[in-house]
């Protein structure tokens, strides 16, 4: 237990854990939304994240953009930045979707048990992980580097750069947009009342159908803001890089309640902060066990996690 | 591969041999009289016995035994993924308990073995391998305690991330604990005894036959004590539980006990698949012990067809078969052993769709999905 | 009930074909028997040939097959074969393609396993079966104590590549601050230890990360580098986490060498850590840089293969020479070709060969070398500083 080194770098470490936490968090709210509506784990959602990750790395690539070229200025940066949002929230968004038609919606039609479809959902996950190690020949991809990494605060001894507020500044933005879209528009109320009762929105003429592929949509699209917040940070992306990632974030939707979407804000940003400790006291190889501790404690006490299942009632 | 569809549901116990009208293999076997069921039986369990020699079966046999990787290795491979299968088909299929970390067991059972009987362990006691058995066994049982009891509360998806997590934190315990060796591992371990008449043992490295057939006796042993566990108090319990907990609790099934029993069973009989493992293997490290192997296992068992033995035999047959059969193969230019999994993904995807029930569904289940078909209110 | 049987069935039976058709196409071995003498015999190589590390694998197998080739291009085509089994670098399925290896009567002689882990779960069966085995590459230095005969090492082992990193961190690079990490895995945990006891004193910290595939994100472990004021990282693991984690250092602006063991020779590394970040990175090899291989190798093996030898590509090339040449003299059962390679002295073009009784290289025979990254390549550096 080395507590020198937490105290040390308290700052740092806690820094760091809301970065990686806030991609955790937009990669959880995916996991917990499906779960709202539809209480399915949706274990094919980290093969969501890596495609929408590949397809910005490659968009870049083809612009020229690779792992060695300059970092551009500014204006590259942000023009890089906007292009590699809007292509990886549209191919995960669209990858989503097709998962939902292809795999789960003939499910739902004969309205299977819930394990069957889990099941479907850890086969989708294994096919489509595998296609893209095939297509990649499971190689790592170097990513460009869009900023140059650069302390802009000071508090304490810990820096925080600019990519690290970029981070968790885009997260909060897409976390209070869904929560906006949730409970203030109409196609919102739709989600919450399939969630609530699919047959008695059904019956109240809300179409069900495209309820649910909006919602794999919506996940989708954080799972590609999650990719391309991942890629810069990480500087590589792999056919398997979704893998341990949505463990985490899956864990991370427990955590906060599962469903619940300020929950999965509040899971993800806790795990990624409690485990960077964890990494400081024991050492980084135990810091998954910390967190696994933490969530069969937080289970015991509240087994419906930290802030409840909440999606299908009034508050989100 | 022996038919496995011949472990028939027999009416409630004391009823006559009354002709059901049921269908297909199983309703077909059920009608017959019991001797010849017996003799049925007998003869399947033979042809396993005999599968090591399947080469020689003639047109068939060569199209059949994997190219890549040594027959009985493969069988013996398939033993074992049997032996699991089995134990996670308790927990899941029997108790309705999701469990998605079920290579934790095996890791326990494992590691106790290595852990007395290796020479490179820190516990220095170098016990021949079958007295490391029942040492394993308990190990895996507690093990199987110590994940149950704080999951009695949670529910379905609940406790399917804990096990998970319990799962992680094995294989992260066995990668980072010293005594554990992570992934240097623990190497000569000894192998189960046994001399044949000209001195060599039995049990040698080179021929993995005697492995296999030893995996097979387990495996027969196991089927039998679960069959009986089924019929009896304990199975009916699982049942109800798996039901409908909450109508069970009130009906005065002991949920608590009969859980926690749940996750001990299939914790025993995992860890005794890791006994298997070990023994054949000689060494183990910490790169056998992964996630992945938790979640295939449990894709067998759905795709076997869950809450069911023969279901679960022929999912972890499969599961070990298709990929060591694809080594070896050339596809694409590449070995096909690399697209394994890519068709696996495929394969679940498209059992789940046309057959949820599995491929050798329990009765029981069959005629739950189509109940619940019926139920689909309109889109 | 019948129909669905049927299509499991008939599930199961189109997998069946599909494998049985391939099977089928495959093209049996040629039976055209070369004219040369102790001809019709087949060499094995062991080891991975895909999985996350493949490179390594893959330099080796080219190696020895370009050997195989210049041998029968004297002594007839197809005169030696050379097998290839793909254990993928796991210890998992490595017995089982031992045993199939040890049915085949005609190998006699076995290059591999490259990694220390699947060696500790196959090379018994191959002890047993008594086929003498060279390994290019496995450096853990328990593989030689545990009795085996038939096991030989054509390289130093990590108590030899240990402290070379160790000393070079010293006294080239003058280091006072070292940071040591590894990936727990034995190689790399094996070699970071001996680093750290090299090294004593000047070791501000020492972290463990997660393995390849399993951690990608090492921000903690930055953290903690960048924190310690370490102007020296040595890192025990291979080429495609290290690239990742020193891509990581960089961006967080740390500006210390990495240093980093035979593991992470390739230019996987480079391509995983990009050119800017992989630049003036150390590593160290328990062999000499394959510029240096004597007569045509280099050239040869570009003309084969079209890409550059990579590391333990010649001294694979060497070790399955010394087999061909055992076989040459006569030597044509595994019985013999292991007496022979008891008291082998072969000139190859990476090193001169002798082992000892417990299958270790002779220890005046060891060389290792310190490579840099200049400009995207790996290039050599100079040999490594003696302890």
């Amino acid at each position: 237990m080395d507590f020198s080194s937490l105290f040390h770098e308290f700052g740092e470490l806690t820094i760091t854990g809301l970065a990686q936490g806030s991609i955790i968090a937009l990669f959880a709210l995916g996991y917990t939304l499906v779960y709202g509506v539809l209480r399915l784990i949706n274990f094919a959602h980290s093969e969501v994240f890596t495609i929408g990750a590949f397809t910005a790395v490659i968009t870049w690539g083809t612009l020229g953009l690779n792992q060695d070229s300059p970092t551009p200025g500014p204006a590259g940066l942000i023009g890089y930045l906007a292009l590699g949002l809007v292509v990886a929230t549209m191919a995960s968004g669209i990858t989503a979707v097709i998962i939902e038609l292809v795999a789960y919606r003939p499910l739902r039609r004969r309205n299977a048990p819930p394990l069957a479809f889990l099941i479907t959902a850890i086969g989708a996950s294994i096919a489509l992980s595998e296609l893209v190690g095939v297509l990649t020949n499971r190689n790592n991809r170097g990513v460009p580097r869009l900023m140059k990494q650069a302390s802009l605060v000071h508090i304490g001894d810990a820096n925080i750069t600019n990519l690290q507020i970029l981070i968790i500044v885009v997260a909060l933005v897409m976390m209070v947009g869904l929560d906006f879209f949730i409970n203030h528009t109409r196609l919102g109320r739709g989600v919450r009342a399939v969630a609530q009762n699919a047959d008695s929105a059904a019956l109240m003429g809300v179409n069900k159908n495209r309820v649910i592929s909006l919602v794999f949509l919506l996940g989708g699209l954080m799972a590609g803001v999650a990719a391309v917040m991942y890629v810069m940070k990480i500087g590589n992306i792999r056919y398997d890089s979704g893998f341990y990632l949505g463990v985490e974030a899956f864990t991370a939707a427990v955590l906060g309640g599962i469903g619940n979407l300020r929950g999965a804000l509040l899971g993800g940003i806790a795990l990624g902060v409690i485990e960077n400790y964890g990494a400081g006291l024991f050492g980084t190889q135990w810091h998954s066990v910390v967190a696994f501790v933490l969530l069969v404690l937080v289970l015991m006490f509240r087994p419906t996690g930290l802030l409840g299942e909440s999606l299908g009632r009034a508050r989100a | 591969m022996t038919t496995t569809a011949g472990t028939p549901q027999s009416p409630a116990a004391g009823t006559p041999e009354s002709k059901q009208p049921r269908g297909g293999v199983r309703g077909w076997l059920g009608n017959q009289p019991k001797s010849v069921r017996w003799l049925l039986i007998a003869l399947a369990v033979l042809g396993g016995y005999l599968l090591p020699y399947l080469a020689d079966v003639p047109v068939l046999g060569p199209q059949l035994i994997t190219q890549g990787i040594d027959w009985p290795s493969a069988l013996f491979n398939m033993a074992y993924y049997v032996l699991l299968a089995l134990g996670l088909n308790v927990v899941v299929g029997f108790a309705g308990l999701l469990d998605l970390g079920y290579v934790g067991f095996f890791a326990v059972g494992a590691y106790s073995v290595a852990l007395l009987s290796s020479p490179d362990s820190v516990l220095g006691t170098k016990w021949v391998w079958i007295a490391t058995i029942p040492v394993a066994i308990a190990c895996a049982m507690l093990s199987g305690l110590i994940l149950g009891w704080p999951t009695l509360r949670l529910r379905g998806d609940y406790l399917a991330i804990v096990t998970l997590g319990f799962a992680e934190i094995i294989r992260i315990t066995a990668d980072s604990s010293q005594t554990l060796r992570g992934d240097r591992g623990f190497a000569a371990i000894p192998h189960p005894p046994g001399k044949s008449p000209d001195g060599t043992p039995i049990f040698g490295v080179r021929d993995a036959t005697p492995y296999f057939w030893l995996g097979l006796t387990i495996i027969i042993v196991v089927v039998l004590a679960l069959r009986n566990l089924d019929r009896s108090r304990v199975g009916r319990s699982w049942l109800a539980i798996r039901e409908d907990e909450e109508a069970a609790e009130i009906m005065g099934v002991r949920t608590v006990k009969y859980k926690l029993w749940a996750f001990a069973i299939g914790a025993c009989i995992g860890g005794f698949g890791g006994v298997l493992f070990t023994g054949e293997q000689g060494f183990i490290n910490s790169a056998t012990f992964q996630l992945q192997f938790s979640i295939l296992v449990l894709a067998g068992v759905v795709m076997g067809g869950s809450g069911n033995m023969a279901g679960a035999i022929l999912g972890g047959a499969l599961i070990s078969y298709i990929p060591d059969r694809l080594r070896g193969v050339e596809l694409f230019n590449r070995d096909a052993y690399q697209y394994r999994f890519l068709l696996f993904g495929v394969i679940i995807i498209l059992i789940m769709i046309f057959r949820p029930q599995g491929i050798v569904p329990s009765r029981r289940r069959e005629l739950e999905l189509k109940d619940r078909a019926k139920e689909v209110a309109p889109q | 009930m019948r129909q669905g049987l049927a299509r499991a069935f008939g599930g199961v039976a189109i997998v069946a074909l599909i494998a049985g058709a391939a099977a089928c196409n495959k093209s049996s071995t040629s039976g055209e028997k070369a004219g040369g003498k102790n001809c019709g015999y087949e060499l094995a190589y062991f080891g991975a040939l895909t999985g996350p590390s493949a490179n390594l694998g893959v330099n080796i197998e080219q190696g020895a097959e370009l050997a195989v080739d210049q041998y029968n291009k004297k002594n007839g085509a197809n005169c030696i074969v050379m097998k290839k089994f793909d254990s993928q670098g796991s210890p998992d399925v490595a017995p089982g393609l031992a045993r199939q290896l040890v049915q085949d009567k005609k190998i006699i002689g076995v290059v591999g396993l490259p990694f220390s882990g699947e060696s500790q779960a196959a090379n018994p069966i191959l002890e047993e079966a008594g086929i003498p085995n060279i390994t290019p590459s496995a450096t853990n230095p328990t593989l030689s104590t545990k009795g085996w005969k038939f096991f030989h090492r054509a390289v130093a082992n990590d108590s030899a590549q240990g402290p070379a990193a160790g000393t070079y961190i010293k006294t080239v690079l003058k280091a006072e601050k070292a940071f040591v990490v590894d990936d727990q895995s034995a190689y790399g945990g094996g070699l970071a230890d001996q680093v750290k006891s090299v090294l004593g004193q000047v070791v501000v910290g020492s972290d463990k990360v997660g393995g390849e595939g399993k951690q990608s994100d090492f921000s903690a472990t930055v953290t903690k580098v960048v924190s310690s004021g370490a102007t020296a990282l040595f890192y025990g693991g291979y080429y495609q986490n290290a690239g990742v984690f020193r891509k990581q250092l960089a961006g967080a602006g740390w500006k210390g060498t990495m240093i980093a063991g035979d593991g992470v020779n390739d230019k996987g590394y480079i391509q995983a850590a990009g050119k800017e970040a992989a630049e003036g990175t150390i590593v160290t090899c328990p062999c000499a840089p394959a510029a240096k291989a004597k007569g045509t190798f280099v050239t040869d093996y570009k003309t084969k293969w079209n890409v550059d030898a990579g590391t333990y590509s010649d001294v694979a090339y060497d070790a399955t020479n010394i087999f061909l040449q055992a076989i040459d003299k006569g030597n044509t059962t595994p019985a013999k070709i292991n007496d022979y390679l008891k008291t082998v002295n072969y000139s190859g073009v990476a090193n001169t060969y002798k082992f000892t009784d417990v299958g270790e290289l002779d220890p005046s025979q060891i060389i290792v070398w310190a490579f840099k990254v200049a400009n995207g390549e790996v290039v050599p550096d100079q040999q490594a500083p003696k302890a």
